[in-house]
């Protein structure tokens, strides 16, 4: 231990790190000043901190009960009473945009946790396998890409029920191919690396190594393309809701916003307009973000 | 004099501050085959490609004079040089499985260079490429100019290479790490050939390498980099002179048949170089 | 030669599978609904004997798997069902309605390579610089604007504000079936026809929805085509192409762009696939009577048939699609063996 008092900057910048924990989080003190340097990525950032509050808060800071309807005055102007104005029943716009965002965080998070663990797990074993395992995975994978996304979750949507959970479960059905590509091309090119072969001869178990070596190394390209992914999961979640086989009125989701609003697009505009505002500021947000960690964790691929 | 560096120093920014690849380079050549000797990261390959302003975008170059006969290289606009590159001064790379075109025939690749610089017809250009791969001593040279890149072995993409620069005549040849990439048998062949050709057309060469006896063997005069630096500049035939530690150090690492030595130093590096 | 040949045809092998796949998954969505098929077809009030007796002739009565053979012979013979929204044959309404995509498809995708080729071009080039900033934010936002919102705005603007382009739909109503379909692409059988006035009827409908579908393929083959030149400009042979001497212009885009093109031909051949989920909402904002909105009407009226049908064949052309990229990457590029 050095005598001089250490500020946690150089703590963490120093060049002999002491644990792994310090070399850790090091790393990542580093990732983070070349992440925030990046003006675009750090607002996208801001917005998607934000837009997670403003969901988590939606109670607190709603001014209206979502659901409560006032035919006497529908489709009203932004206000002071109703700030975003109202829909076509008179049920608070600003309101039901907090809620809606709940809806759609809430999609996107449920999509992830299924899909993201489940496509790693598949494309490590078919990668590191290989063999027929892999072939048959990869066959799999192919079927399901071989459907445009939005069409494939519209047939299984209608073929179940409409909405929000078999929503969840469509996109997820679609989603997870590219994950289990992505895990499978990182391990092929990670399997073949001397540091794998030296562990190997330690005699680590196939379990071990892919859990221990081969997963961490394929975290980082995971994590972008699961940013990316986010912005693509809100907008097919909300073209769902938008033809109807996604969440169903009166849920606020902001697809089925627009599209109850859509007929008054040419005289009240700002009634379907304003939940579609929100879903690109949201799939914006993500796209953002996720480009700002892709050039920090990956900048090969810049 | 052709080329005249006086106090080069080339740098890159990084986000500790800019990192000197290059610091305070002088260097004169006339019609005469000058080597620059140094290991990786010792910046002979920048100190070379500056001439040519063929640096990557975010180098930042200073120099009191950088000149390539008497036109101002560091002030001259993109349309000046290209009026250098190629015509005046060609620029051999390392490896011809990365600097020939892959999805260019070879063929086409030389015309372009002729016809880039000297006025004339597409199948005048296509006739100058045969002649040139005949030239560099291709033996099939019909069938090479009708050849992809990848169908070409390594000592035939360096001719085809050389066949290329040499194309618009130009007085000024930049061989940088010509054979490294190459079987042994190869560059022997490459670098008599490059000789030839040089000596035949009376032009002056640049040739870099790590490879200091080899240097010697081809060069009038050699200098030897380090960190950025030239610490020693030497006539090839006063080699054996060397005063400055670091080349004195490259020598004795080097096994002689005619004085054995149980085992081979290793090369003590002393910080004081880089100052 | 002979090589390319062989590699391709392994890939076509691989397309049987791929597409038993595809006929396996929409049967079992098929299967899984809960909307009983028979109810569908005879209504509620039928009585039991009806029920029975359709249930018997649809085979509905046998295994699963026996059921998924006759659903595959079925398809062999082109026999796709009956729409029970349409009352035509689901084949016949997909001949119908698939030009129309088709159409609207192919001008969204010309749109998107003319604009997105050399802004990704210029971005690479201007790395780093403002131009660089501005086109990857345009790119951006085509990433996250949901294809619905923008027809919407756009409608509202372009149509409803402007008065610049015509309404919905793919023709006006005093061109409503003037032209005798030929190919069913309506821009190509007024031409055909020598109507130009329909021509220019037919192109006008089509610009609006067509740059709504282009915007997003337009970023995504900008972004590609962004990331690709940078790795050609990296090259060495870029290098070389400039100690020759080249202009400018003439590295870029014989050099480095002629690397990439034949990369850049695959993404355009998938983008052009991808555009048909597109199509399904913009089609439902512009009521194009294209494949896209069959499908949601379908979807909404709980036609099973017509739904299966319409993605197994969105299906089909998307695999075709990824095929054909293969097959030009494969054919096109000289480094291929």
């Amino acid at each position: 231990m050095s005598d001089t008092p250490l500020s946690l900057r150089d703590w963490l910048l120093t060049d002999t790190p002491e644990s792994r924990r310090q070399a850790a989080w090091g790393r990542l003190y580093r990732l983070w000043r070349d992440f925030r340097g990046n003006g675009l990525a750090m607002a996208g950032l801001i917005t998607v901190i934000l837009l997670i509050v403003l969901s988590l808060a939606a109670p607190l800071l709603a001014t209206h009960d979502p659901a409560t309807q006032n035919l006497a005055n529908r489709l009203a102007k932004p206000s002071a009473a109703h700030w975003l104005g109202t829909d076509e029943l008179g049920r608070d716009v600003y309101s039901r945009l907090l809620f809606g965002g709940r809806v759609t965080l809430g999609m996107v998070v449920a999509v992830v946790l299924l899909v993201a663990p489940l496509g790693l797990v598949i494309g490590c074993v078919a990668g590191y396998v290989g063999g027929a395992a892999d072939r048959i995975l990869m066959r799999v994978t192919d079927v399901f890409l071989a459907f445009p996304r939005l069409i494939l979750a519209l047939a299984f949507v209608a073929a179940i029920k409409p909405g929000v959970t078999s929503a969840i479960a469509a996109i997820a059905l679609t989603a997870w191919p590219p994950y289990a590509r992505l895990a499978r091309a990182e391990t092929l090119t990670i399997r073949n690396t001397d540091y794998i072969a030296a562990v190997r001869i330690t005699g680590a178990s196939g379990l071990r190594i892919i859990l221990r070596h081969v997963v961490p190394m394929c975290i980082g390209s995971l994590v972008v393309r699961v940013t990316l992914d986010m912005s693509s999961i809100i907008l097919t979640a909300a073209a769902l809701g938008f033809l109807g086989m996604g969440a169903q009125p009166p849920s606020p989701e902001w697809g089925s916003m627009i599209a109850t609003a859509r007929r008054f697009i040419l005289e009240q505009w700002w009634v379907p307009t304003i939940p579609g505002i929100a879903i690109f500021v949201a799939s914006l947000a993500f796209n953002l973000l996720g480009d700002g960690l892709r050039d920090v964790l990956d900048p090969k691929q810049r | 004099m052709l080329v005249e560096i006086d106090n080069l120093s080339i740098a890159f920014p990084s986000p500790t501050g800019d990192s000197l690849a290059v610091r305070g380079v002088s260097l004169k050549l006339g019609a005469e085959k000058l080597g620059i000797v140094g290991e990786s990261g010792s910046g002979k390959s920048l100190t070379a490609r500056s001439i040519l302003k063929l640096l990557p975008p975010q180098a930042k170059v200073a120099a009191d004079r950088l000149t390539f006969d008497g036109i101002d290289v560091l002030r001259a606009g993109e349309a000046t040089m290209r009026g250098i590159r190629g015509r005046r001064a060609g620029l051999i790379m390392q490896d011809p499985k990365f600097s020939l075109n892959p999805v260019m025939t070879a063929g086409e690749q030389i015309a372009e260079a002729w016809r880039a610089h000297k006025k004339g017809s597409q199948r005048q250009a296509r006739a100058a490429a045969i002649e040139l791969l005949d030239q560099v001593r291709i033996r099939d040279p019909k069938r090479v100019a009708g050849a992809y890149p990848h169908e070409l072995s390594g000592g035939m993409g360096q001719r085809v290479m050389i066949a290329m620069m040499l194309a618009p005549d130009p007085e000024m040849l930049i061989a940088d790490e010509p054979t490294s990439a190459l079987d042994a048998t190869v560059q022997a062949e490459i670098l008599r050939l490059m000789e030839d050709l040089v000596a035949r057309r009376g032009m002056a060469l640049i040739l870099i390498s790590h490879d200091l006896p080899l240097v010697s063997h081809f060069c009038d005069r050699v200098a030897v980099m380090y960190a950025g630096r030239v610490v020693e500049e030497l006539s090839a035939a006063g080699l054996a002179q060397a005063t400055h530690p670091y080349t004195r150090g490259l020598l004795d690492c080097m096994p002689t048949l005619s004085h054995p030595k149980p085992r081979l130093p290793v090369l003590a590096r002393d910080p004081a170089w880089l100052t | 030669m002979k090589g390319r040949w062989r590699s391709l045809a392994a890939t076509l092998a691989s397309v049987p599978i791929t597409l038993f796949g595809l006929v396996l998954v929409t049967f079992l969505i098929g299967r899984v609904m809960p909307i009983d098929p028979v109810l569908a077809i005879v209504g509620d009030r039928a009585p039991m004997d009806v029920v029975e007796r359709t249930r018997l002739e649809l085979g509905l009565d046998k295994p699963l798997p026996v059921q998924f053979a006759i659903y595959v012979n079925n398809l062999l013979h082109g026999d796709l069902g009956r729409s029970v929204m349409t009352s035509n044959t689901v084949w016949a309404d997909i001949a119908r309605f698939f030009p129309a995509t088709l159409e609207l498809a192919t001008l969204a995708i010309l749109m998107a390579m003319l604009i997105g080729v050399p802004l990704g071009v210029l971005a690479a080039v201007r790395q780093g610089t403002r131009t660089d900033q501005a086109i990857r934010v345009i790119c951006l936002a085509g990433h996250s604007v949901p294809i619905f919102v923008l027809a919407l705005v756009s409608l509202l603007l372009f149509y409803a504000t402007l008065g610049w382009a015509p309404g919905p739909g793919r023709q006006s109503v005093a061109y409503e079936d003037m032209v005798t379909p030929v190919t069913g692409l309506l821009s190509i059988d007024s031409l055909i026809a020598g109507d130009y006035g329909a021509f220019r009827d037919a192109v006008a409908h089509m610009l609006q929805p067509a740059g709504v579908l282009a915007y997003f393929s337009m970023a995504y083959i900008a972004r590609m085509t962004r990331a690709f030149m940078l790795d050609a400009l990296h090259g060495e042979y870029v290098t070389t192409a400039r100690a020759k001497g080249l202009s400018p212009l003439r590295v870029i885009w014989r050099h480095a762009f002629g690397n990439i093109s034949v990369r850049l031909v695959t993404v355009i051949a998938l983008t052009y696939a991808g555009l048909l989920e597109g199509a399904v909402v913009t089609e439902t904002v512009f009521s194009w009577p294209g494949l896209g909105q069959y499908l949601t009407v379908s979807l909404l009226n709980a036609d099973m048939n017509a739904v299966l049908g319409a993605t197994l064949v969105v299906g089909l052309t998307y695999l075709v699609f990824n095929l054909l990229a293969d097959a030009l990457y494969r054919l096109m590029d000289p480094r291929v063996r």
